[in-house]
């Protein structure tokens, strides 16, 4: 194929603008999803309290 | 075969439509700060405000991590709400000068996955509100979101020209639901609170619609300048106005406000009255818009004044209580 030509068989060929954004995103989604477990476990502690370790195994 | 790049064809969509026009199937090139405007920050900033008056100024203690958890979940779906907006008044928005740089009609975000954005964080705020704070508290986000998703955009915004009266209740909501995540209940205090928020808002509203009323023609948005015309425009605004300056003193008088706060909201609301008594006056001659424009500026200023107020004022007795008397509590 030619210059500047995209054949649909090469698959999305993705402008570094466009890699750029979609690799923030990812950074993005990860601190999220990170943040979000640390969020759960302290919402757990404050509100079991000392009871979180106590409980029948 | 075309000989654009990826990203000039693209652009050149947006540039014929005005909307999307993606030159590769279902690629998204969403970016990080196109999912933040969906939610609307400032919208988003405005409801955490409230919330938090409404968490302070509740009776009881709240620990504080729980306290913040709620405020987040409130503001989650306050970014839903933004997010579910966006998605469903993309073609509005579109005309709007105001809203075209928004990121569905640029072309950065398509309307699909706005929707799921959007509905993704509204269960997940009303889930976790419920299992954080209590369940009265989730059902009242998931009827706040649900009052500006689906009955303020869906229906009343492009149906009739009191689309901001009844939907300002769903703006009026956060101080509420914060009280709910504090307390467990809905006392007369937090009924107070969205009033107050839920009379300000047609003529916050409404004097941005006055000078925007051909943007809202051009759109098809029966707002009250296009349907009913600048002069009742003006009246209700003034109507509107004198509901709001006594109700903005009602904490005070309740006795859950203090001294400053009556002082604020007294000066404030007389301020506030004076200002749509000038629109009204000034009517259609110059400085029209000017007075709509001070009107608009001044009514942020006077509910975060109301708002701050009542926050400081309470935390400084808390505070005082603490110290003087040992006690502690809201």
């Amino acid at each position: 194929m030619g210059d500047g030509e995209n054949d649909p068989d090469d698959g999305i060929t993705l402008t570094p603008e466009q890699i750029r954004r979609r690799r923030n995103r990812s950074i993005a989604l990860a601190l999220v999803l990170g943040a979000l477990v640390l969020f759960f476990y302290v919402v757990t502690i404050v509100k079991l309290g000392p009871g979180v370790l106590n409980r029948p195994l | 075969m075309s000989l654009m790049t990826p990203s000039a064809e693209f652009d050149a969509g947006i540039a014929r439509t005005g909307a999307a026009s993606p030159p590769q199937a279902e690629l998204s090139v969403a970016g990080v700060e196109d999912f933040v405007a969906l939610m609307k920050p400032r919208v988003m900033s405005l409801v955490v405000f409230t919330a938090l008056v409404g968490i302070a100024v509740a009776p009881g203690t709240l620990h504080p991590v729980i306290g913040f958890a709620s405020l987040l979940c409130i503001a989650i779906g306050a970014g839903a709400s933004g997010a579910l907006n966006m998605w469903y008044d993309a073609d509005i928005d579109a005309v709007m000068t105001r809203t075209r740089q928004r990121p569905i009609p640029a072309g950065h975000v398509k309307p699909g996955e706005a929707l799921g954005f959007g509905v993704t964080l509204a269960i997940g705020s009303v889930v976790v509100l419920g299992l954080v704070a209590n369940v009265l508290a989730a059902a009242l986000l998931a009827f706040t979101i649900f009052f500006y998703a689906v009955i303020y955009t869906m229906w009343l915004k492009r149906w009739t020209p009191q689309n901001i009266v009844i939907g300002g209740a769903a703006g009026a909501f956060p101080p509420m639901i914060g009280w709910a995540a504090a307390t467990g209940s809905i006392g007369i205090e937090s009924v107070i609170l969205f009033a107050i928020i839920f009379f300000w808002t047609p003529p916050h509203f409404w004097a941005l619609s006055l000078l925007r009323a051909d943007e809202y023609s051009r759109a098809g948005v029966p707002m009250l300048p296009v349907i009913a015309g600048r002069d009742a425009t003006r009246r209700q605004i003034l109507i509107y106005s004198m509901l709001l300056a006594p109700l903005g003193i009602a904490p005070y008088a309740l006795g859950f406000a203090g001294l400053a706060y009556g002082v604020t909201a007294t000066v404030g609301g007389g301020v506030f009255l004076a200002l749509a008594l000038r629109l009204f006056r000034t009517g259609d001659a110059p400085g029209s818009d000017a007075a709509a424009k001070a009107l608009f500026g001044y009514s942020i200023l006077y509910l975060f004044a109301l708002f701050a107020v009542m926050l400081v004022e309470n935390r400084v007795q808390v505070l005082f209580g603490q110290v003087l008397f040992g006690v502690s509590g809201a």
